[in-house]
């Protein structure tokens, strides 16, 4: 029996190219950014806390990164759906907003923990140093320990990324659009169930993989000065 | 240990313990360092020679005690006349060297020299980088401004650390064993630019176990054991009349 055929995937492309190129990965593509872009913001404010002289600042953060941690996704992602519009009544129907709070506020979890690693990998030696010239905290952070933390974080930013990515086809649950929601809704109107799979694992495989690429050339430019 | 009109650090009965008094690293130390002093602090290790020397900037917070840096008690938050203290104005005036270079990875040896000169003091640029080069030059890495700290042999980082203190115009430079990290035929050349340093007139503290260098350069050889002042003197009363038997029990160990 044969599983698949070349011939349907290309009639699916042909058929639905739209459909997965420009809504499916349009959808993909700008929650994973909205993600990462207000995740990252988030996670630094939580990775702040958890640095903080002041414990219940660190417990607080110590809560929410453990809830997020310990919880599914998926049952974060109902959970946010259902109950942020009972909350907030502007969010009724706004399901693609509460899907995108939801990513955020669960990468942010995970990046915290990034950002906070790296700053605490940087040499205690680069602090004292830049405080015995005269530095005050504030710009230790900014000049001295901040440009070499950020560089031990882009590889564990960079799978963040590309997690973020695979998860937002979670939000297929909701049928947001997205490439997963294109792939559900193909298969439907088709009764093809595995072309739209095939095509849709591609998709995802090339986004990831050329942000991978991306990061990687990036972090070469940033190494600059610790190769012999 | 007499007080005098130009003592630019006066040390009152420092303490610093750790584990609620458990551990004395610092316990009780009263000293003065005077203008163009040379003080070449020695002792065992372990004895709180670099505690002392740490808490100096206040990389180290004492646990009691009094640090007057050109007259004001920097251990404070304010000054008798209920001014806040600044503390990174006054460590500004001291620089410091480690054991462990610390020179910034991610910047070349002209960005570790402006950028304090520029971010802190307001200096412009190009004057920032005429006398960073000029240093450069004085320690022999002129040629090198654009290199990055880890394309350097650790003596190059040591002189590099040394002209980088040095570029904030400070009153006192304070050396943390700056030759321990070293390998041994790099030694020298460090000791060299310290050496032309304390030849300037520049009030220098250094932590060391270079007993030569003690010798040679100092003016005052502070001899410290268990986290107290055991004795001070020229380095000629030091080592070759030492009164105490802990320090003649050092002596014979290092000489």
């Amino acid at each position: 029996m044969k599983l698949f055929s070349f011939e349907k995937i290309i009639m699916l492309l042909e058929q639905y190219w739209q459909k997965f190129l420009l809504e499916g990965v349009g959808y993909t593509l700008s929650m994973a950014a909205i993600t990462v872009a207000f995740g990252a913001i988030f996670a630094s404010l939580i990775a702040l806390l958890k640095m903080s002289k002041i414990a219940p600042f660190r417990w607080v953060s110590n809560v929410y990164i453990e809830i997020i941690r310990g919880t599914p996704m998926l049952l974060q992602l109902y959970i946010f759906y259902f109950a942020l519009p009972m909350l907030i009544p502007v969010l009724n129907k706004q399901k693609y907003v509460c899907v995108c709070i939801a990513l955020i506020c669960n990468s942010a979890a995970y990046l915290s923990e990034v950002i906070r690693s790296g700053i605490q990998a940087v040499d205690g030696g680069q602090t004292e140093a830049a405080l015995s010239l005269g530095f005050n905290s504030r710009k230790t952070m900014w000049y001295i320990v901040l440009p070499q933390a950020i560089k031990n974080i882009l590889p564990a930013l960079a799978n963040e990324f590309i997690m973020i990515i695979k998860d937002t086809s979670l939000a297929s649950t909701f049928f947001i659009g997205d490439v997963m929601t294109q792939c559900l809704l193909v298969k439907g109107a088709t009764y093809l169930p595995i072309e739209p799979m095939i095509i849709v694992a591609v998709i995802y495989f090339v986004l990831t993989f050329t942000l991978s690429k991306i990061v990687g050339a990036f972090e070469r430019r940033m190494s600059r000065g610790y190769k012999r | 240990m007499a007080t005098s009109g130009n003592a630019i650090i006066q040390v009152k009965n420092l303490k610093k313990y750790y584990n609620k008094g458990e551990i004395k690293a610092l316990d009780g130390v009263t000293v003065d360092i005077h203008k163009g002093d040379v003080a070449v602090i020695i002792g065992p290790s372990g004895s709180g020679k670099s505690t002392f020397l740490r808490s100096l900037n206040l990389l180290e917070q004492p646990t009691s005690g009094e640090i007057i840096f050109e007259g004001v008690d920097i251990t404070k938050k304010r000054d008798q006349s209920g001014k806040k203290i600044d503390l990174p104005k006054h460590r500004e005036k001291m620089g410091m060297v480690f054991q462990h270079f610390n020179l910034f990875p991610h910047m070349t040896l002209l960005d570790n020299m402006t950028i304090a000169p520029i971010q802190i003091k307001g200096i412009p640029k190009e004057q920032a980088e005429a006398r960073a080069r000029e240093l450069l030059a004085r320690v022999g890495l002129g040629d090198r401004a654009d290199a990055y700290p880890l394309q350097l042999s650790g003596g190059q980082k040591q002189r590099v650390a040394i002209v980088r203190a040095l570029a904030m115009d400070p009153d006192v430079m304070l050396f943390d064993e700056p030759t321990s990290a070293l390998d041994p035929e790099m030694v020298g050349e460090v000791l060299d630019v310290m050496k032309e340093l304390a030849g300037t007139g520049m009030t220098m503290v250094v932590v060391t176990h270079e007993m030569g260098f003690a010798r040679e350069v100092g003016n005052r050889v502070l001899f410290m054991d268990e986290g107290k002042l055991v004795e001070e003197g020229t380095p000629e009363e030091i080592f070759n009349s030492p009164q105490s038997p802990r320090l003649q029990d050092f002596l014979s160990k290092v000489l």
